[in-house]
């Protein structure tokens, strides 16, 4: 792989230098290294461009590393994977992207990810962006993910958007059998002339499932973002989303939330906030010695955290 | 030393608060500034702070005039100032917050030990965001402790640190006070109503109408209050 590459696999994925256990290494739309484990597998499609990650019923508390990144300008990248997790299984993914230009010509990522997860299995998926590079073209990260939750499955989606992105269209679906839990939490700092869009639909089918999402962003310079989510709550369950969004100068937020309970028994849940940083946060943080700019800056990463 | 010379402040409405305010906090010691509702006291201390910016006066912190002065310029130069209402973070911990008061990367035993003054017992509370899911009571003992972790601060400001708080943290927070009473290089400023921190005090100041009313030891002022005290429960218990 390049130098950008590993740059960027140590920003986004955990990189020192090697991985440990499986892992599937994408650059330029093609395959820098691929590792399976004993208890997880990787293989690449037949029919598109991408893998299939077969995770047994064995692997517990593994984790495997899915990294993809596009190192110049004029790549358009589309890529579908599937990840297949058998009962029980417990397995932590890190599927971080970056995404680097010098050029004149647009670099893009387009992620498709799939994921079948069986009865009680448990997933944490960890998916970190980064646009770097100081080409004018523009730098795209649009993951699709789509997962599909068997009877007591839990996942939880930790995914972060630093920043350097130019355009980000994020569409997560998932459907929820009976006592599955998904818990998302997401984090977008996008500035300059920067847009992010995240759409969330979320299907509660089973007896007693969940989904708690929190998203958080701080919208900067000239930059926009929009964050969409339904969650319908088809049977008894209960549903949780909550959008925080900083706005300074002349960024701009539109959050729409989204509830529709079709029973009885669904609790849903709708928490939303946008506004500047609090005025009086930064005279407290001014009061143990920091600057303006230095509490402005502690507030927003430890809203990112 | 803190010197306020002739301090006036008026609200962007034009309603005069600090009408010449002439005080001096010496070091080493308690000073309790004390009076009515509405009498000046929370507004003069965020002056002190730099938190308001006074339309006429002087502020002297050792020597040197501080009235214009940043609030970060006055924190880096030893002042540290108690908020009355605590400020809630979205993000930030506890340990955090202390962290970034104390300079430095706090251990979680560190930050045990400075809520352990407040009253709170500090595993519960390390890594939990100081938001709203905080009580009045928590944010108050916490935002306490973010002074107390000021190591370096020469010139404490605390304004009315009782309210919100129980007795058996107040009680915590009086031998914490007391403590730092022994550094003859500190100095405590504290606006409060409570007996028990003027009974500790050195100087007590009455601020009333935007002026200081009476200023001395707390032996030539505190029973004259406690007189006035007694007298407003008895005309009350009598009418």
């Amino acid at each position: 792989m390049n130098s950008i590459t590993e740059q960027l696999l140590g920003v986004v994925s955990d990189w020192d230098g090697s991985y440990k256990g499986a892992f599937n290494i994408r650059e330029d739309g093609g395959c820098a290294g691929r590792q399976s484990s004993e208890n997880i597998k990787i293989e690449p499609k037949n029919d598109n461009p991408g893998i299939v990650i077969r995770i047994s019923s064995a692997a517990q508390q593994e984790t495997v590393y899915i990294p993809a990144c596009v190192t110049k300008a004029g790549v358009n990248d589309l890529v579908y994977n599937d990840f297949i997790v058998e009962d029980g299984a417990d397995v932590i993914i890190v599927a971080g992207c970056g995404v680097h230009s010098e050029g004149e010509e647009e670099a893009r990522h387009n992620g498709i990810h799939r994921f079948f997860i069986g009865k009680n299995a448990k997933v944490v998926y960890k998916e970190k962006h980064i646009g770097t590079g100081n080409g004018k073209g523009s730098k795209r990260i649009d993951p699709v993910t789509d997962v599909e939750m068997d009877e007591n499955s839990y996942m939880e989606m930790d995914t972060v958007q630093i920043g350097g992105v130019t355009s980000s269209n994020r569409l997560t679906s998932a459907k929820l059998g009976k006592g599955a839990k998904l818990v998302i939490k997401e984090r977008l700092m996008t500035d300059g002339d920067e847009t992010a869009k995240s759409d969330f639909k979320v299907e509660m089918n089973g007896d007693d499932s969940s989904i708690d999402l929190i998203s958080r962003s701080v919208a900067r310079g000239n930059s926009y973002q929009e964050f969409v989510s339904t969650i319908n709550g088809n049977c008894r369950c209960t549903g949780h989303s909550e959008c925080d969004a900083i706005i300074s100068e002349n960024g701009r937020v539109n959050a729409v939330p989204g509830l529709y309970a079709a029973n009885i028994d669904a609790s849903l849940i709708h928490e939303a906030a946008i506004g500047k940083i609090a005025g009086e946060q930064i005279t407290k943080l001014c009061t143990l010695g920091l600057t303006e700019e230095e509490a402005e800056r502690k507030i927003i990463d430890g809203f990112l955290k | 030393m803190l010197q306020l010379n002739d301090i006036r402040w008026t609200t962007e409405t034009g309603e005069k608060i600090l009408n010449g305010i002439d005080l001096t906090v010496p070091d080493g010691k308690l000073t309790v500034i004390t009076g009515p509702n509405g009498g000046g006291k929370t507004s003069l201390a965020k002056v002190i702070a730099g938190l308001y910016k006074p339309c006429g006066g002087q502020i002297i912190i050792d020597g040197n005039d501080v009235t214009d002065w940043s609030i970060t310029e006055r924190s880096k130069n030893g002042l540290a100032y108690a908020f009355q209402q605590p400020v809630r973070f979205k993000g930030l911990t506890v340990k955090d917050l202390l962290s970034i008061s104390a300079e430095r990367e706090l251990s979680g035993a560190e930050v045990c030990h400075m809520l352990s003054e407040v009253g709170l017992c500090g595993r519960d509370y390390i890594d939990r965001e100081a938001d709203a899911s905080l009580s009045g009571g928590e944010s108050k003992r916490i935002e306490i402790a973010t002074v107390l972790a000021r190591k370096d601060a020469k010139l404490l400001v605390f304004d009315e640190p009782e309210a919100g708080i129980d007795l058996w943290s107040f009680t915590s927070l009086i031998e914490a006070f007391e403590n730092i009473k022994k550094d003859s290089s500190r100095s405590l400023l504290i606006i409060s109503h409570q007996e028990r921190i003027m009974n500790i005090a050195d100087y007590i100041a009455v601020v009333a109408d935007g002026k200081v009313k009476t200023m001395g030891t707390r032996d030539e002022v505190f029973p004259s209050l406690m007189d006035k005290t007694s007298a407003t429960r008895c005309s009350l218990r009598n009418s």
